[in-house]
This record gives C-alpha cells, structure tokens and sequence, in this order.
C-alpha cells in the first residue's frame, strides 16, 4: 500500500515538523527517499517536497502515537529524535508505519530489522546520556556553575530532569557544545536554549583549589598494581576526557597509545 | 598539613576498599532546601587508571590504627605516614566536589583510634554535619566499625544509604593468623543487627511514612582474595551464606596486592591474583542474577575455577545431557543458563519470539554472543549452519580473546585442548595470567 518513491521530504528540523512528515507520507501513501532539514545541499534527481509545519497535523500525529501504539513507542521516537543517527528521520517515519500496522507488538519485534536499528539508536543516545550525568563537570564562578559538554547525541533534554533534581537550589548552565545550546536553570527555572555560543571562563584561585584536590584524589586511588588503560578507555571514552577536569593531563601521556589503538580499528573497519 | 596532603595520604589507604558503588536507593527530591539526590541504577562519576569506577569520594577518616591486621597497608606497625581529617574537613570536601559532579557522594572508612565506639562516634558526626548541617541528600556508604556498640550502629544506619561490614577472610582460620584482634563473631555481630534492622525498617515504613529509612541501599561487604589459602569454592560457598542469611546486596572481592613483608602472606613482589577476582565476580553473578547454587559453579572434588572458561562455559560442558535447547521453546530459566546468552538477551528473547520464530540471524540482533551459544542452542530445531563440533575448536571458541592470546603467547598454540585434563603447567601459566577483566 506504501510504495516507495522518488521523493525527498524537506522540513523544518522541529519535532512538529517531523510529525508533519509522517502526516503526509500517510496522506500521500508512499515512503519518500529521504527526509531532510532545510534545503538540498545537493543537486538530486528526486523531486524535493517541503513540508510545512502544521501544529493541527502535528498534534494529530504526535496524539495517536500513544493511543494506537503505545506510550512506550512515543517515548522510543522523542528520544530517537535526539539521536545522531544519519537518517534518523527516515528510520522514526518507517518505524512509526511498522507501529501503525503493528500496534504495540512493535514493541517486541525486537528482530525487526527497522525495530532493531531504531533501537540501537535510542540506546546509543540514552547510554551517552547515563555516561554523561557522570562525565559532565562543573566549574563554580562566584556560585553560579557552568559546564562544557560535546556529545553525539542531542542529550540535553535527557539530562534536564537529574540535573535540575540535584541541584535545586543552584543556579547552573550546560552548554553542548556539538549542538550549540543549553540547559539554563536559574533561581528554579528550567530552560533550554538553542543556538548559542558559550566559552568557560578562566577559573579564580578557589575553583583552582577544588580542582587541584580533584586531581590529587584522582591520582591517589587508581592502584598502580592493577593499571589498566584499555579498561578505562572502554568504560570511559576519550571522547569525553577534553572536558573532564581529571582527565585533561592524562591527554597527553597517552596520546600515542591511543592513536595506535585508532589506527588498529581503522584497520579493522 | 594541608588538606592535599591529608586527602592524599587517606584516599590512598581508601583505595583497597573496592565498593564504590552507588546503586540501590532512589531519593529524587533528597531536602527541598538542600542539595543532591540518589539515583536507583548509581552512577560512575569517572574510571580510575585501573579501569575501576570511581563514584564517591572514598576516603578513611583517619589511618591512625590500633590494630595489627597483616594484609591491612595500615596495620600498626606498618611505617606509612599518618593523617586524620575533621569531621568538617570531610563535609567541606565532599560538598564542594558533589557541587562541581565530581562525585555522586561520600564513601567513609576509618582506622580504629581509641575504641571502635569512639571511630563510630567520629564517622557518625561527620554524616551528622552533612546531612542536616548541607541537608545533603546525596549517598554515603559508611562503614560500620566491629565492636562499636548496637546502639551507634542504628544512629549510623540511619544517615547513611548504605552500611558494610568487611568480612576480610573466609575462614576463622586465615583471621587468626592475619587478623588476629578481630574475629569472626565480632564481624558477624553487627552484620546480623544490621540485617535485622532493614528487615524491622521495612515494617515501620509501612505502618508509618515518617519512620526513617534505615540503610536504604542496603548491606555490603568484602573479602580479600589471595592472601591466605582458601579455595574458591570455600569462598563461593560464604558468598553465598550471606546472601541468603544476611540479604546483603553485594560481597566484594579484592584481589590481594601485597603491602607488607609479613611472612604468612605472599611476598612483595607476587602480581595480584586478578583472574581468580574476575572469575569470582562472574560466579557471583550466576548466584544473584543467574539462579545458580554455589554447590551447581564448584564442588568439594573442583574447589578451585577453571583458569581457562568462565564458570558459566564451564558448568554448561559439565552438563551435555541438558543441550542443546530450543532457544524458540526453552523456559527464561534455562535460556539464563547458555552461554554466551545474557540476563537482557534472555529477556529479548522470551519477548520477540512471541512475535515471530527466531533463527540465529535474529539472536545476533537480540545481542547474543554466538560465538559461544551456538555450541548449546537450536533455532528452529536446526543446529548453526557449518557448525563442526570438536573438542579443540569449541575450546578455542569458549575461551575470552585474552585467555586464548595469553596461551598463543605462550606457546601453546597448535596444542590440543581439552575440557577436563588441562596439564598442570598450563594451569599454572594461565594462573599467573593478569589484567584479564
């Protein structure tokens, strides 16, 4: 019934605006070739349909997710909108006709091929997010708190609730860096802002202090009996150590150790 | 002495301790007007060179001690430098480093100084300040002093998530030749009150909301592997008693690293046995995760692990009667018990095949380690395809990719391998194995 065509989606990169490209896939009947944000970096042979935001079809859309499927799968595709996954688009309108078809059993068809990716996906993004309540540190300016972050995934809205939980009476911000914006929580207030530019500050005498202690603690606890670098580096990504005050010496030591371990899995790959 | 200097001296004491875990409590809000909350799956904060988690600020109190326990780096007549902290040195710290999310809390342990029940006293002032001086509502894992009176140890209980006492050694035996001022009762006493306690607590938060919660997270302890003689199904077996007896949430094991010069302890020099540690850690979880008895991993005729297989592999090539399975039939129960099949791709599993039969393309997906389940399982009544069993090549295949490197390292590369006489040369090189986690 849905055929395939020749057809790229272009939206606004919203959520509503995705919901607005499920909306039409079904009106048209068909599964376009690609769904992309803004318009076509390159010349294609398709024809380019935009999509315009309509809050009306979106809300019908983003409504029956949870009353024809189930709460669940709502869940799955606000947060497999947050990931980094190329196509991501695509994957969330195919996974939601296979929802549409399937009802909740989609939830358990686990060895769908699309079910699968979609959730290898959202694992992806919720794990980097688990990584990062953890990883992510802040510096103290005069009691306003203020933390670097470059992730993957979009995992500030994954983020929001532990933090603002834990430090209720602080007033914080953290500032991603891949997506340039910000979870700003000031005297209580929760916000998330998009498109900005955010530099750390130098640190005063103080927050030198506590990081110096840090670092010293750091030092202290690994048992040099049982050094294991490659374990550390499974468990905690290099990826993250530029903005971890602990591990910004520890860059450098082993700079080339890991780059033979990067060209091992180039090899590989 | 400066703080650095302090902090450096108690956390490297601390460090032998190896629970740092900050799972098993869920306190979202924590103190309205305070800082800091508890999340039910813990969170690590950072991973030491050694590759482990790093979640709270593990330090001692003070390294001050008047006992003389002979693997303890700060046994009495061991010349290490000293330092003891105040309890507002503590609370400043870990504050300051909870503010920055250095860490999810405070892990507080304590060389004995004048009695246990003054150490108790200390630790509990310490938890006293941050809970309703900072309204911390962080976690803190506190260690109950042996010997300290009953009633300190409920006051204790009730600050902290979580409260442990270390076993140290699995024997009365191995105590009196290394820890010669405690003894097993006075480690078991406040176990026992402890266990008692949550039980008793778990009653009153029924009947009244406000009861305070005692030790939320639970109880943990610890023992030291390697320092004395015991075998590993001696060990299992205790794990396994304290689990059932005590409920404890977690037995710890540490992998002895030689600090002294004492002659009933393996010397300086001796590497730590971290293959026995990760072998006992996998058994541990076959007993809490897995449904297996300790009597099902070991026996009194095999008391020591298999250098070569996990316990798992292990105990399914002991039982040939029991597969291979029908992963599309087979009960959860059995499905935990194939190798290379986890507790999440169990549950896939007994999941998708509600919606469809699974063949092996689908399990890979479901996240099932092949390599090692093919040998035990059936998809479709139908073994994997090109599957040749022989005993050499489903070794290999059984072995983690460190094993077999180590054993191709050494030599033993085009040598036949068998399930049930390793040659004792083998087993010992494989012994000496480190670094396998």
């Amino acid at each position: 019934m849905f055929n395939r065509r020749d057809v790229i989606y272009s939206y606004d990169g919203s959520f509503e605006g995705l919901m607005c490209c499920v909306f039409e896939s079904f009106v048209r009947k068909e599964i376009p070739e690609a769904i992309i944000v803004g318009d076509p970096l390159q010349l294609s042979f398709s024809d380019v349909l935009e999509i315009e935001t309509d809050s009306q079809k979106a809300m019908r859309v983003s409504r029956a997710i949870p009353l024809k499927i189930s709460d669940f799968t709502f869940d799955t595709v606000c947060k497999m909108f947050l990931s980094c996954v190329e196509n991501k688009d695509l994957l969330i309108l195919e996974f939601l006709h296979k929802g549409f078809k399937y009802g909740r059993n989609i939830e358990h068809m686990l060895a769908d091929d699309t079910v699968n990716t979609v959730n290898k996906a959202v694992f992806h993004c919720t794990h980097e997010a688990h990584l990062l309540k953890g990883f992510v540190r802040f510096s103290d300016y005069n009691g306003y708190l203020a933390a670097v972050i470059e992730p993957k995934n979009k995992v500030i809205p994954l983020l929001a609730s532990h933090f603002t939980d834990r430090f209720r009476n602080e007033n914080f911000l953290i500032y991603d860096k891949t997506h340039r914006m910000a979870l700003i929580y000031f005297s209580q207030r929760t916000e998330i802002a998009e498109n900005i530019d955010f530099e750390l500050p130098d640190a005063n005498a103080q927050e030198e202090y506590y990081r110096e202690l840090w670092k010293c603690f750091y030092k202290t606890i690994g048992i040099k009996e049982r050094y294991n670098p490659r374990c550390r580096m499974n468990l905690m990504p290099k990826r993250f150590w530029s903005n971890m005050t602990e591990m910004r010496d520890e860059l450098g030591i082993t700079e080339n150790s890991a780059n033979r371990i990067l060209q091992k899995n180039e090899r590989y790959n | 002495m400066d703080i650095a200097e302090k902090l450096k001296i108690l956390a490297d004491s601390a460090k032998f301790d190896a629970a740092c875990t900050s799972s098993g409590v869920d306190r979202a809000g924590g103190y309205s007007d305070g800082i800091g909350n508890a999340a039910a799956c813990g969170i690590c904060h950072s991973f030491a060179s050694d590759g482990r988690c790093i979640s709270l600020l593990k330090i001692l109190m003070t390294n001050f001690c008047l006992y003389d326990c002979k693997y303890c780096i700060n046994r009495r007549s061991n010349d290490v430098p000293r330092a003891r902290f105040t309890p507002d040195e503590i609370a400043d710290l870990t504050i300051n480093f909870y503010r920055r999310n250095y860490i999810e809390g405070l892990f507080l342990s304590s060389g004995i100084i004048q009695s246990p029940d003054y150490t108790c006293e200390q630790i509990i002032e310490v938890l006293t300040i941050l809970r309703v001086k900072y309204k911390f509502g962080g976690y803190i894992h506190a260690k109950a002093i042996p010997g300290a009176s009953p009633e300190l140890i409920e006051k204790l209980g009730i600050l902290a998530d979580r409260i442990s006492v270390n076993i140290e050694l699995p024997s009365q035996k191995s105590l009196d030749m290394l820890a010669p001022d405690k003894s097993k009762n006075s480690i078991l006493l406040p176990m026992g009150q402890i266990t008692k306690q949550i039980q008793q607590n778990s009653y009153d938060i029924v009947k009244y909301k406000s009861a305070p919660k005692f030790a939320p997270a639970g109880q943990s302890t610890q023992m030291i592997i390697g320092a004395t003689p015991d075998t590993d199904f001696q060990i299992l077996r205790l794990s396994e008693a304290m689990y059932k007896k005590y409920s404890l949430k977690r037995v710890f094991y540490s992998a002895y690293v030689p600090v002294g010069d004492s002659r009933f302890i393996p010397a300086a020099n001796e590497k730590p046995p971290l293959l026995r540690e990760h072998r006992l850690y996998q058994a541990d979880w076959l007993l809490r995760f897995y449904g297996f008895t300790a009597g099902e991993i070991l026996d009194e005729k095999h008391q020591d692990f298999n250098p070569l297989l996990d316990p798992k592999c292990n105990w399914a090539i002991h039982h040939p009667e029991l597969f291979p399975l029908e992963v599309n039939r087979a009960p959860y129960e059995m499905l935990l018990r194939v190798p290379g099949i986890g507790v999440k791709s169990a549950q896939r599993i007994v999941a998708a095949r509600r919606q469809a039969k699974l063949d092996y393309k689908d399990l890979k997906k479901l996240g099932v380690v092949l390599k090692r389940a093919v040998y035990f399982i059936l998809c479709m009544g139908k073994r994997a395809e090109g599957l040749i069993v022989t005993e050499t090549g489903m070794m290999r295949q059984l072995m983690s990719a460190s094993v077999v490197k180590e054993l191709e390292d050494n030599g033993y590369g085009g040598e036949q391998l068998s399930f049930f006489d390793t040659s004792p040369t083998l087993e010992d090189r494989v012994k000496c194995l480190t670094g396998e986690m």
